[in-house]
């Protein structure tokens, strides 16, 4: 049994699972239409390269990645393109996104699949460029593209690879079930990571106490492996990436620092059944596992849906009573966030759909004067100081905030779980977290206007500098207007014309520069002669009184051409 | 007699320190101009502060003229675009009182904004260009000009040497550009994350 290390904070609030658990994975049948978000992951949105009316196979690259990070996107289904336009999205902003919309025609075409019988004959980046191809994101929400994640090279190698499997947030319970009815594949994709580091990684899943059934299925499946189960205790939220990696290696991953760079590698678990799918099965991401959960559900299960399909597609599937439902949740309880409408899609990160009855969360009470109990910093995961961070989000005093560390906030919410004044901790930070950052935006572009600036004087003070110089170079070029004349002398007329004479003799050519003269005269008049020779071979069958006038042209043509010979042999002579 | 040597005492010694604080005074006085160091350096701090818009509004060429102005003594609240939070700023770093923005050299505008050029109206003068603090316009004789919007600062300048007046400043974009820091963002913090006390605290059957 490894050890683990308590990981600091956390708090323990009703798990719900059970509700979304008692039923298997489920195939919903297939909505009409997709509507499928171009940007679903970390990195800009895709770039799409089908259009309005183009047939798409199942599995079809529709999306390509546009710019250093991204996840490539793919058709979920067969059917047709019928439009490509922002429309709502899951997103934690709200905002509209670019989405693709295929219209379904229900045959479930699939583009040609590439099986891989064994992938341990491939190399390291043949792998990862699988991976990048079949569009794979974090499953756990981050949405970060996976083969970045996985690339080898930038920073030292890694140690432990660690698979998150904790799914601490109460209600959500997509990875229990994947764990529970497919963990061998789940095996295989950790055998596969593993290859991609050369097998000399330290492979660990990290699992809750509170997942017996999926424990047991694991342990099955990796028998024969080298993979680590280590159960950690049950707690919220132990799954974040941080805290996971301090419970399972004791290691603190510094701030504003990735797992790489201290060796460790940590993957969702969905992630890693997704890149068995990808990299044996030839599948791109095109579906994940999402529980649809709530009292407002009449059945509460988990459903393997196709990426695009409408939530609301699922609501209906799973019987939610529109007079009970509360409001509509995208994620867990605790950190999910609220969503605008039942028509926004699933996207590749999320887990959890929660349709809460109206009994089920009572509206928050009215924010209250911090008391000062300390509760929030006990239970902060993070070993930050929420009400300091409080304060200071409230005054907005930026240099604070960040000397506070509010960027290390993982924004789980405990500290607004545990808060007896109901103080929504976790608005404060992100709105906190938004002006700091719009804050140093307004600092770097302000810096670049700057530079922009002094380059733009220095170009103008070269410019300058440059001209007067010239200014100065022609000024003593030129005879200064002011400086003493040569006594102008009266000339006789016989003066003037001697003058002349002698000017004209002094530009007279010399015997060199006249036959270089001559020559050229002649190689210009025997080419004149030639062309008009060839217009009249031409003109041969043309009227008589055109051929007699190029006849004549070409008897000039000889005679000036035997003047100039004679002039130049004169000349030799001479 | 007593109470005479008393009050002279009281007196040389008032005189002293009013001595010393007089030259104290003048010693601090005088430290820029015995280090010029320190007077570049004030500079680049207060510099700091400025928007870097470099519209000229202040009646110096830029920010950095400005900047130097304010090191040499002028007033703190000449910076429309800075508007309150720069001259707060400014006076927190030079410890003197803050003042209110001087109406004379316009007004604050919270809204950020950038230039457009009508480019099917633009002759190609490239009077723009030239008027262009931050070289944020490109485009050559004769031929059409456009802002880098991405670079453009918002300062107006090139607007009214345009003899076709086909610029028009318009709000920055939201995505990108200087209007990043807006809504956009801002959008992110509305979100619900709290259900806290009272909410789901049971387990459901």
């Amino acid at each position: 049994m490894s050890r683990i290390w308590e990981t600091p904070g956390g708090i323990h609030p009703p798990a719900n699972k059970r509700q979304s658990l008692s039923l298997p994975i489920d195939y919903p049948e297939l909505p009409e239409r997709l509507v499928v978000p171009l940007d679903q992951h970390g990195g800009r949105p895709c770039r799409a390269c089908v259009e309005v009316g183009q047939q798409v196979l199942k599995g079809e690259l529709i999306g390509v990645v546009d710019g250093p990070l991204g996840a490539a996107v793919h058709a979920p289904s067969s059917g047709t393109v019928t439009a490509i336009e922002p429309r709502p999205a899951g997103h934690l902003s709200g905002r509209p996104a670019r989405c693709i919309e295929i219209a379904i025609d229900g045959l479930e075409r699939w583009t040609s699949r590439q099986r891989v019988a064994d992938y341990c004959q491939m190399s390291a980046p043949q792998l990862v460029d699988r991976i990048a191809q079949s569009g794979i994101a974090g499953l756990g929400g981050g949405g970060f593209p996976t083969a970045t994640k996985l690339t080898t090279s930038g920073h030292p190698p890694i140690a432990t690879l660690i698979v998150n499997a904790t799914e601490c947030e109460p209600y959500v319970t997509a990875d229990e079930s994947l764990m529970r009815e497919r963990a061998d594949e789940i095996i295989q994709g950790i055998d596969i990571l593993a290859h991609i580091h050369g097998n000399r990684a330290r492979m660990v899943i990290g699992i809750e106490q509170s997942k017996p059934e999926a424990l047991a299925a694991l342990r099955t499946a990796c028998a024969k492996s080298a993979v680590e189960i280590v159960e950690i205790p049950r707690k919220y939220p132990s799954g974040g990436e941080r805290q996971l990696i301090y419970a399972l290696t004791g290691k603190q991953l510094p701030s504003g620092e990735i797992p790489a760079n201290i060796g460790v590698l940590c993957i969702n678990v969905a992630t890693v059944y997704a890149i068995k799918r990808a990299v044996i099965d030839g599948e791109p991401l095109i579906s994940r596992v999402v529980t649809v959960t709530g009292g407002a559900c009449a059945t509460q299960r988990n459903y393997q849906a196709l990426i695009g399909t409408p939530i609301k597609h699922l609501l209906r599937h799973s019987g939610v009573n529109n007079n009970r439902l509360n409001q509509l949740i995208m994620g867990g309880s605790i950190s999910g966030f609220k969503l605008p409408s039942d028509e926004v899609p699933v996207v590749k990160t999320s887990y959890c759909i929660l349709a809460p009855d109206i009994d089920e969360f009572a509206p928050a009470p009215p924010e209250r004067a911090c008391i000062r109990c300390g509760r929030c910093a006990e239970v902060c995961p993070a070993s930050l100081l929420p009400q300091q961070l409080l304060w200071h989000a409230k005054a907005a005093n930026h240099q604070q905030l960040e000397e506070h560390n509010l960027f290390d906030c993982i924004e789980c919410g405990a500290c607004s779980y545990v808060c007896p004044s109901h103080i929504p901790l976790v608005d404060y930070y992100r709105a906190g977290k938004v002006h700091l950052d719009a804050a140093r935006q307004v600092k770097s572009n302000a810096a670049q206007a700057r530079q922009r600036f002094e380059f733009h004087q220095l170009r103008l003070a070269r410019l300058e500098r440059e001209q007067s110089l010239r200014r100065a170079a022609r000024r003593s070029a030129a005879v200064p207007s002011n400086a003493p004349r040569a006594p102008v002398a009266r000339l006789s007329s016989a003066d003037i014309i001697a003058d002349a004479q002698n000017r004209a003799a002094s530009k007279q050519p010399t015997v060199e520069q006249t036959l270089d003269k001559l020559q050229r005269n002649i190689s210009m008049l025997q080419n004149r002669l030639e062309l008009a020779e060839q217009r009249l071979v031409a003109a041969s069958d043309d009227t008589l009184n055109k051929q007699n006038s190029l006849r004549a042209a070409v008897e000039g043509a000889r005679q000036k051409l035997q003047r100039a010979e004679q002039r130049l042999t004169e000349q030799a002579h001479g | 007699m007593g109470e005479l040597s008393a009050v002279s005492a009281y007196l040389s010694t008032s005189a002293v320190l009013l001595g010393l604080t007089l030259m104290c005074g003048a010693l601090i006085g005088s430290a820029w101009a015995l280090f010029p160091a320190d007077r570049d350096r004030r500079i680049v701090h207060i510099d700091d502060l400025l928007p870097q818009t470099q519209c000229g509004q202040c009646g110096h060429p830029g920010c950095r003229p400005y900047a130097e102005a304010i090191a040499d003594g002028q007033p703190i609240n000449r910076c429309p675009p800075g508007g309150q939070a720069t001259i707060d700023a400014l006076a927190e770093l030079l410890g003197v009182e803050s003042l209110a923005l001087d109406p004379e050299h316009g007004t604050e505008n919270s809204e950020i904004s950038v230039a457009y050029i009508r480019e099917d109206e633009c002759i190609g003068c490239t009077k723009c260009i030239q008027a262009c603090p931050v070289d944020a316009i490109v485009g050559a004789a004769k031929l059409m000009h456009t802002v880098i919007v991405d670079q453009c600062t918002g300062c107006d300048l090139c607007v009214e040497p345009c003899p076709v007046d086909c610029i028009d400043m318009l709000p920055a974009p939201i995505n990108g550009g200087r209007g990043l820091a807006s809504s956009a963002l801002l959008a992110k913090s509305s979100i619900l994350a709290h259900r806290n006390a009272g909410q789901a605290q049971r387990e459901l059957p």
